[in-house]
């Protein structure tokens, strides 16, 4: 029971935050929304008990992936900051409206008509052992996952040199 | 215990916001939000499908362990080109950028 009190409370921030996200008109409210958002994610792993999700999704989302998004509105212009007014077309947000309502009946309806429902099972409220995180990250046999982690140490690396390689100011000559 | 079909529906209302937003916003940063709301739906259901359907497995957990750790990726670069895009064409919204177009 407490559980689902929880999940609501969790889905009323995270759908409202969203919705306030994709409407509001100025940036930096947009970006505190979708701060709002990972929190209520983040809520929904632990929910879920998968604490170390959690944390890592709190560590790099709200702490990384924000921050830059906050450091590029102040560097992109000062006039979002006090408040730019976007034009959105009417024409736009109908059509923008009508694909997302049918896309989502949709996705609603394979869901929920689908009948791997039945076999969702009762599980007990424990957490993943950090133990078997660890093995399974760092092991190479069936199951485990060291190609993908150091593929990932590689990708970020060039993401970190080609970042610094794109927004670097260019000499003029 | 949390039925499995709430966390389905909450992604999939998560995901199209994410895709209305993507489609009305012109701003190139409020568009690379609502990309990072559509990847968060995408998350919330690996990591259900992984804990309600297949309780003893841990596919789904390093999916979206690696799914956050490739998205911080993606939204550096993405913000070094916008940062980019800014300082050539001093604007910040799709419209401007018609270079490659003719």
């Amino acid at each position: 029971m407490a559980n689902i009190i929880m999940f609501c409370i969790l889905a009323v921030v995270i759908l409202g935050s969203a919705v306030m996200c994709v409407t509001t008109k100025r940036i930096m409210r947009a970006a505190t929304f979708m701060l709002f958002v990972l929190f209520g994610v983040a809520g929904l792993y632990f929910l879920l008990d998968y604490t170390y999700l959690g944390a890592a999704q709190i560590s790099v989302y709200a702490g990384g992936v924000t921050m830059i998004y906050i450091f590029a509105i102040q560097l992109v212009s000062k006039r979002t900051l006090q408040g730019m007014v976007e034009k959105i077309k009417c024409s736009r947000a109908i059509g923008a409206a009508l694909l997302s309502v049918v896309g989502l009946a949709t996705v609603a309806f394979v869901f929920l008509k689908n009948e791997f429902m039945c076999r969702a099972c009762e599980v007990v409220d424990a957490e993943v052992p950090i133990r078997t995180i660890g093995h399974a990250l760092v092991g190479s046999e069936k199951y485990q996952y060291v190609l993908p982690f150091e593929f990932i140490s590689i990708f970020l690396l060039a993401c970190i040199i080609g970042a610094l390689v794109v927004s670097r100011k260019v000499e003029e000559e | 215990m949390v039925p499995v079909q709430c966390y389905f529906v909450l992604s999939a209302l998560l995901f199209f916001i994410g895709v209305y937003g993507f489609v009305t916003r012109r701003n190139l940063i409020a568009m690379l939000i609502s990309i990072e709301l559509v990847l968060n739906a995408v998350d919330i259901n690996f990591a259900a499908f992984n804990r309600l359907l297949f309780p003893g497995l841990n596919e789904g957990f390093f999916m979206t362990l690696f799914s956050i750790g490739v998205s911080a990726a993606e939204s550096a670069v993405a913000i070094a080109i916008i940062l980019n895009v800014y300082r050539k064409f001093k604007s910040d919204t799709v419209d401007a950028i018609s270079n490659l177009k003719h």
